[in-house]
């Protein structure tokens, strides 16, 4: 980590509890980044975050208030906080698992209402901490703990659930394209109302292993090989698009 | 910190229904965010303060089901509000998960808990008071919470009030155990001018989760002061720092959850006692079952009976003191409950060798004066 960030972290709680190959580290300082040129007040920023490792990006990390709540049920207290004190800036991070599995409804009924948080999804298509079982984006046919035949079951598109219940901005990048990421991470946080942004992070630990992908470079691979922009949708049929990871802002369809 | 402050309402006499007799006291106390999901019998104190906190500058939240009301509140309550939600037995059943956390959190909270006949979904509309072991023992983990239980439209105003103070003054969830009966009951009660009331201590502190003392509460900033909290459910020691794996911080911090309530007993369990200095036959009741007693108790004085009512209104903790007290003289102790017998449990624990007879009822209405004198008369010669 880039030491003109280290204002912003509890550096003593260092090395953070990442594997080798795990995307969160770099989200982590990309999330930093985007605070920093936006200049944001950090004493006023509040992290929110739930169970699993992509909750443990801010909390202990992050030097200003963190809240690890429920499993599950992050977006529903960072709607609290902020309806309570709206001059908060809120920020959730949490993974696919947490936001879209056990807290699926709240995640939904925020953007809803529009509640001004900035939800970002360490999305690592597994759940790492518990041993890597199925989540709701493990992509289809490949193998978890608990599909070891293979997922037999569709894949959330998370950024197409959010924006149809009606978030302000929605976006997706991997943990690769970090310039791009940052520039989507300031839009949100300067978003009036609810912004959403699924980062696909690599888990060689837990997802790489079981579907031959054990390393960081395997990782990449398999998900370079799968982005496609949203700018570019129009030029691929529907079937063709099944197991691609759609990458940039999800705007409001024509 | 106590202080006293003007009632919201003005000082005179009201006609109400307790549940929003129950909303009014939440306000007077100072609760300005309300989360809650609307549930038969509990739903005319969400929609009281659906109208009411907008009026003082308080938040109201419909969510979208029971756990996101409690998680949200405590959320609130860390930006630094006085929260409150109220529900009914299946609801307060999803919030058990919230309730832990907050314990664990030291959160500030108030939970209303209409009961209403169950298991499962029951009787909606009917009363009961099934809840009592619930929300003494639902959450998991070794904890400890408060739960009062008000007998009258009064007491759903001035025990709403008492449940935000304790629930500020120990940073402990604190449950009003009402029921379907006093919460739809409509009769007159009194706003006194004043009210004395507990705003929580958000002193800046580096330790906000832990005290020298082993049963302490530590002051509580918020969001925003700039304290830098590391608010966690997972274990964690004074700073806030999780400590997954470490026994000792694990053991200090359960015994402090746990002495922070149990040695300030003297302050937090509220009883009263009609006849109980040499009782014979002596009632122990509590809520609505305890109004009925009291029917009982004052027919069976007029017929020259030394009969007395012990009645608990802080249910937990429970006041073992007292209750030893008052059954010293007594040949019989009767424990009229709307359930199966649950806080019978607790006194036949504490009084091993006394006759205690429970009086159960659960057919979705009210215990009867009449109920409990059909008992009585087994056991008096």
């Amino acid at each position: 980590m880039s030491e003109h960030l280290y204002k912003y972290l509890r550096t003593e709680t260092f090395p953070t509890p990442f594997c080798a190959g795990c995307g969160h580290g770099i989200l982590m300082g990309v999330i930093l980044r985007a605070i920093d040129e936006l200049k944001l007040d950090f004493k006023k920023m509040v992290f929110v975050s739930g169970i699993g490792c992509g909750a443990w990006i801010p909390s202990p990390h992050f030097k200003t208030d963190t809240l690890h709540t429920l499993h599950g049920r992050p977006v529903a207290y960072a709607t609290g906080v902020k309806k309570a004190n709206p001059e908060l800036k809120v920020v959730v991070i949490s993974g696919d698992g947490d936001l879209a599995a056990i807290g699926g409804n709240h995640l939904i009924h925020a953007a809803r209402r529009n509640v001004g948080l900035t939800v970002i999804c360490a999305n690592n298509s597994i759940y790492g901490m518990t041993g890597g079982q199925l989540s709701p984006t493990t992509p289809k046919n490949t193998k978890t703990m608990t599909t070891v035949m293979g997922n037999p079951e569709e894949a959330f598109d998370l950024c197409k659930l959010v924006k149809a219940c009606g978030a302000k901005y929605v976006a997706r990048y991997t943990v690769f394209h970090t310039k791009p990421l940052i520039k989507a991470i300031k839009t949100a946080l300067n978003t009036d109302g609810f912004s959403f942004i699924d980062v696909v992070s690599p888990c060689p630990t837990q997802y790489g292993r079981r579907n031959q992908l054990p390393t960081l470079y395997d990782m990449y691979a398999f998900i370079k090989n799968r982005l496609v922009h949203f700018d570019a949708l129009k030029k691929y049929k529907k079937e063709e698009l099944a197991e691609k990871i759609i990458i940039g802002e999800y705007r409001d369809e024509d | 910190m106590k202080t006293i402050v003007k009632s919201l309402l003005a000082p005179r006499k009201y006609f109400m229904q307790g549940n929003i007799a129950c909303a009014e006291g939440a306000l007077a106390a100072g609760c300005r965010y309300y989360a809650g999901y609307p549930i038969t019998p509990s739903s005319e104190i969400m929609e009281h303060m659906s109208i009411r906190l907008p009026e003082v500058g308080g938040v109201f939240m419909q969510m979208e089901d029971e756990i996101a009301s409690i998680c949200s509140m405590i959320g609130a309550s860390w930006a630094g509000a006085k929260v409150m939600t109220a529900t009914s037995g299946p609801g307060f059943s999803l919030m058990l998960e919230g309730i832990g956390y907050a314990v664990m959190t030291e959160t500030p909270c108030v939970i209303v808990d209409v009961q209403r006949a169950g298991p499962a979904t029951g009787q909606a509309t009917k009363p009961a008071q099934g809840d009592v072991m619930q929300a003494r023992w639902g959450a998991h983990g070794d904890h400890r919470i408060i739960a009062l239980s008000p007998w009258s439209v009064q007491e759903m105003y001035d025990l709403t009030i008492k449940a935000f103070n304790f629930s500020e003054k120990y940073r402990v969830p604190t449950i009003l155990l009402a029921d379907e009966v006093v919460a739809h009951l409509k009769e007159s009660f009194v706003v006194k001018p004043e009210i004395e009331i507990y705003n929580r201590d958000k002193t800046l502190t580096e330790t906000p989760f832990g005290t020298q003392e082993e049963d302490g509460v530590p002051p509580m900033p918020c969001f925003g002061q700039g304290a830098q909290l590391l608010v966690t459910g997972s274990t964690h020691n004074e700073y806030g720092i999780r400590k997954v794996a470490d026994p000792d911080v694990q053991e200090r911090l359960v015994t402090r959850l746990c002495k922070k309530i149990d040695n300030h007993k003297k302050d937090i369990c509220l009883t009263e006692r009609y006849f109980t200095d040499n009782a014979e036959y002596l009632f122990v009741a509590y809520g609505i079952s305890a109004r009925s007693s009291y029917a009982v108790v004052s027919e069976l004085r007029e017929s020259q009976i030394n009969a007395g009512l012990l009645r608990y209104i802080t249910i937990w903790p429970f006041d073992e003191e007292t209750l030893k007290e008052c059954a010293l003289e007594a040949k019989v102790i009767f424990v009229p409950e709307m359930n199966q017998g649950q806080l019978v449990l607790e006194i036949m624990r504490i009084l091993p060798h006394q006759k205690v007879i429970p009086i159960p009822k659960t057919r979705g209405e009210a215990i009867y004066p009449s109920d409990i004198i059909k008992v009585f008369r087994k056991y008096h010669e």
